[in-house]
């Protein structure tokens, strides 16, 4: 896992290329996290390396797995993930930098 | 080396949020606590004391709940400052108590990681044992503190299980003569945070086996309380319980509280001889405690329900809820609960802001709760609705009375979305904070923490917003009594006092929203809280008893104002910081007089326009 990582943040889009971000995921998807890089500005309060701490520090890890439980009524937002065993509340702006490789039951079935 | 002898020994307990931290510190010290706030910030800063087994004086300290030494939060960098020692008036700690719940050691190891880069001797109470043991979860002690280096002892706070044992464990440290070692730590990067995860990753997997009966009851109660649609209507439900609560239970007690120390107020009258001190220690401090403790039971009541959904769990639940609603006004999540509170009073509304733990989301609640209308302004507008607005229904069930009222408190709530909105954009433009917060896994609350926690709001109350308070009331007292009237005066007392003066010096000021001297002079008084208002008008038209005898100065108010003066009234009072109750509970809350005075600057302003706005309006369309 880890090294996927250290892959991914050398800039191998192959690893990002079957994952998406965890702001666009769905209530029961569920996966890994495969890069937490806060690199584009999306207008935080903080600048991009301290959310990127923030993140990590409440358990967004490379080779965490989550699973969105559940979100907000307006535009899904924010959003409740199980992030290995604890649970954390974010908006989906904020999660934008984690980028996830969900694992499907139809994926599995296929 | 003769200073250990004489101070007792410093423990700081360090640990995530919801690890039962301060029920810990609470077994630990029991009542021997004492609340304060570090020097020159708005922390609270909660020391206790105990013996332990070998005869050891402790002073623990109980620090605010962290996941990184690397602070975010004014809260956090108390807990980094006093484990680094580097806190103004703070010794650094000899020992440092690290709170873990044993249920969910993740996030907490990487924590006690970064402690141990601090050096200072340590301890490690896994809490809440009694839950991991339910769950099947295996822990191998000897070899988790062998892998940390430090001792580690079980606890269940909450049944004061485990504590002589860890009392011991820190007679054993020092009686061994543990000294600190070398602080080696610094803020992590982004890439040691990761590596100290991998690290805690391994020790985990080493040293804990997964429960063999994960709990699944907070995922069965967050698929109802989360839900997008239900759990908004069980939250609603539950804030107007609250809101309920705050109104109903808390008046009884607060009628009586009134009643008493008017009593008391008369007791004093009739011991003392008639004149200026009389006067002082009945109209000025009798009225002033009065003032102070007429707030306790509302904020009581309100801390109940606080603290309650605080140790159930729920807060993170209702602010998880309530973030996208008050967002969009540019407001924090956790913002709901003062604001709601402050449609009771503003003064608890302002104390329970805590819960806020970003400094601009705090200040933006805080800045903007007073607008919310308080149950002190009711008075105020029945008696100019009953005064002005005809008393005629205008549609099917709508009563014009009644919807000019209802008009009041929405203007109060748009007002305030709009100050805050205002604030996010203008002043504090692109500083969205993000917003990352536990859920953590709910849990019965223990009746003795509730209780001592909400003891401990009164306390805090009384001593330190009563010490700004009090003076304040003798200060409006002051000015409404001196001078006293010349021999053979006619008119009101109050004509002839400072407040008097300065109503009738800054008269011409007001005059452009339509306020005539008595009004502007019966303002002055009413600063003491906004219900005054009532009474001092009455002072002012020479109506006796004003406050039971509402109808007989409504009579005299429409004769001499005009409809126009009677709105703007009104607009007045739904912006104007009429109460210095809540500038205290302000300067006490921010640590600021600047804060303080940014409110009243604002607040006044806002006033002034819309009066301005709604006389001249009224005036145009033939009200004047």
């Amino acid at each position: 896992m880890h090294d996927m990582a250290a892959e991914a943040r050398g800039g191998a889009d192959a690893v990002l290329a079957g994952s998406v971000s965890l702001s666009t995921v769905q209530p029961g998807d569920r996966g890994v996290i495969v890069e937490v890089r806060a690199d584009q500005s999306g207008g935080h309060g903080v600048d991009e390396s301290e959310l990127e701490r923030r993140l990590l520090e409440f358990g967004f890890v490379e080779g965490a797995r989550v699973e969105l439980l559940h979100q907000g009524l307006i535009k899904g937002d924010p959003i409740a993930v199980r992030v290995d065993d604890m649970r954390v509340a974010l908006r989906r702006r904020d999660a934008q930098h984690v980028w996830v490789r969900i694992e499907r039951p139809e994926d599995a079935a296929r | 080396m003769s200073e250990g002898v004489l101070r007792p020994t410093r423990v700081a307990l360090v640990g995530n949020p919801n690890t039962g931290k301060t029920a810990l510190f609470n077994a630990l010290t029991g009542s021997r606590q004492k609340v304060a706030n570090y020097a020159g910030v708005t922390v609270e800063r909660k020391e206790g004391t105990l013996t332990t087994p070998a005869g050891r004086t402790l002073s623990v300290l109980d620090l605010p709940g962290t996941y990184s030494l690397r602070a975010r939060s004014p809260d956090e960098a108390v807990t980094r400052d006093a484990v680094l020692g580097r806190l103004a008036g703070e010794h650094e700690p000899d020992v440092v108590l690290a709170v873990a719940d044993a249920t969910n050691l993740r996030l907490v190891l990487r924590l006690i990681l970064e402690l141990r880069a601090v050096g200072r001797p340590m301890v490690l109470a896994l809490n809440m044992y009694d839950i991991a043991q339910r769950q099947g979860l295996r822990i191998d002690l000897d070899g988790l503190s062998r892998e940390l280096g430090c001792p580690i002892v079980t606890t269940v706070a909450t049944r004061k299980r485990g504590i002589d044992d860890l009392t011991a464990k820190v007679d054993e440290l020092l009686a061994a003569g543990a000294l600190a070692g070398a602080n080696t730590w610094r803020e992590p990067t982004a890439a040691e945070i990761r590596g100290a995860h991998r690290e805690a990753q391994r020790i985990l997997k080493t040293y804990v086996r997964p429960p063999e009966r994960p709990d699944t009851v907070t995922g069965k109660v967050d698929a109802v309380l989360l839900h997008p649609v239900a759990g908004l209507a069980i939250l609603l439900g539950l804030l107007f319980l609250m809101f309920q609560a705050v109104f109903t239970w808390a008046g009884p007690p607060a009628d009586a509280i009134e009643a008493g120390v008017g009593w008391l107020g008369a007791q004093a009258a009739n011991l003392l001889p008639d004149g200026l001190l009389e006067s002082l220690i009945v109209d000025g401090l009798f009225a002033g405690v009065g003032s102070v403790l007429v707030f306790l039971p509302q904020i009581l009541v309100l801390f109940l329900f606080i603290i309650l959904l605080e140790d159930f769990g729920y807060m993170a639940r209702a602010a998880f809820l309530m973030d996208r609603i008050m967002g969009g006004a540019g407001l924090h999540g956790r913002a709901f609960i003062p604001l709601l509170s402050s449609f009771a009073c503003a003064i608890p509304g302002i104390m329970s802001a805590r819960v806020i733990d970003q400094k601009r989301d705090r200040m933006t609640t805080i800045l903007v709760a007073p607008l919310m209308t308080c149950s002190a302004r009711i008075p105020v507008y029945t008696l100019i609705i009953a005064a002005f607005i005809p008393d005629r229904t205008v549609g099917p069930g709508l009563n014009l009375q009644g919807l000019v009222m209802f008009g009041l408190y929405a203007a109060g709530i748009a007002s305030a979305l709009a100050v805050s909105f205002v604030i996010r954009k203008v002043f504090w433009r692109g500083a969205v904070e993000p917003f990352l917060m536990e859920l953590p896994t709910y849990k019965l609350p223990s009746a003795e923490n509730v209780l001592r926690n909400l003891l401990q709001r009164a306390q805090i109350f009384l001593s330190r917003a009563g010490r700004i308070i009090l003076p304040l009331m003798v200060l409006v007292w002051v000015l409404s009594t001196f001078p006293a009237p010349p021999a053979g005066a006619i008119g009101p007392a109050i004509d002839y006092s400072f407040a008097g003066m300065i109503g009738h010096a800054i008269q011409p000021l007001f005059a452009p929203i339509g306020f005539n001297w008595q009004m502007v002079v019966a303002l002055i008084p009413g600063f003491a809280a906004r219900e005054v208002a009532v009474a001092a008008l009455g002072t002012v038209y020479a109506i006796g008893d004003a406050e039971a005898n509402v109808g007989a100065l409504g009579a005299r108010l429409a004769e001499s104002w005009s409809l126009a003066t009677g709105l703007s009234f009104l607009a007045w009072y739904i912006f104007a910081p009429q109460c210095v109750a809540t500038l205290g509970v302000v300067k006490r809350e921010t640590n600021s007089w600047g804060w303080m005075g940014v409110m009243f600057l604002y607040m006044v302003t806002l006033a002034y326009l819309a009066s301005f706005l709604v006389y001249h309006t009224a005036v145009a369309l033939g009200a004047g």
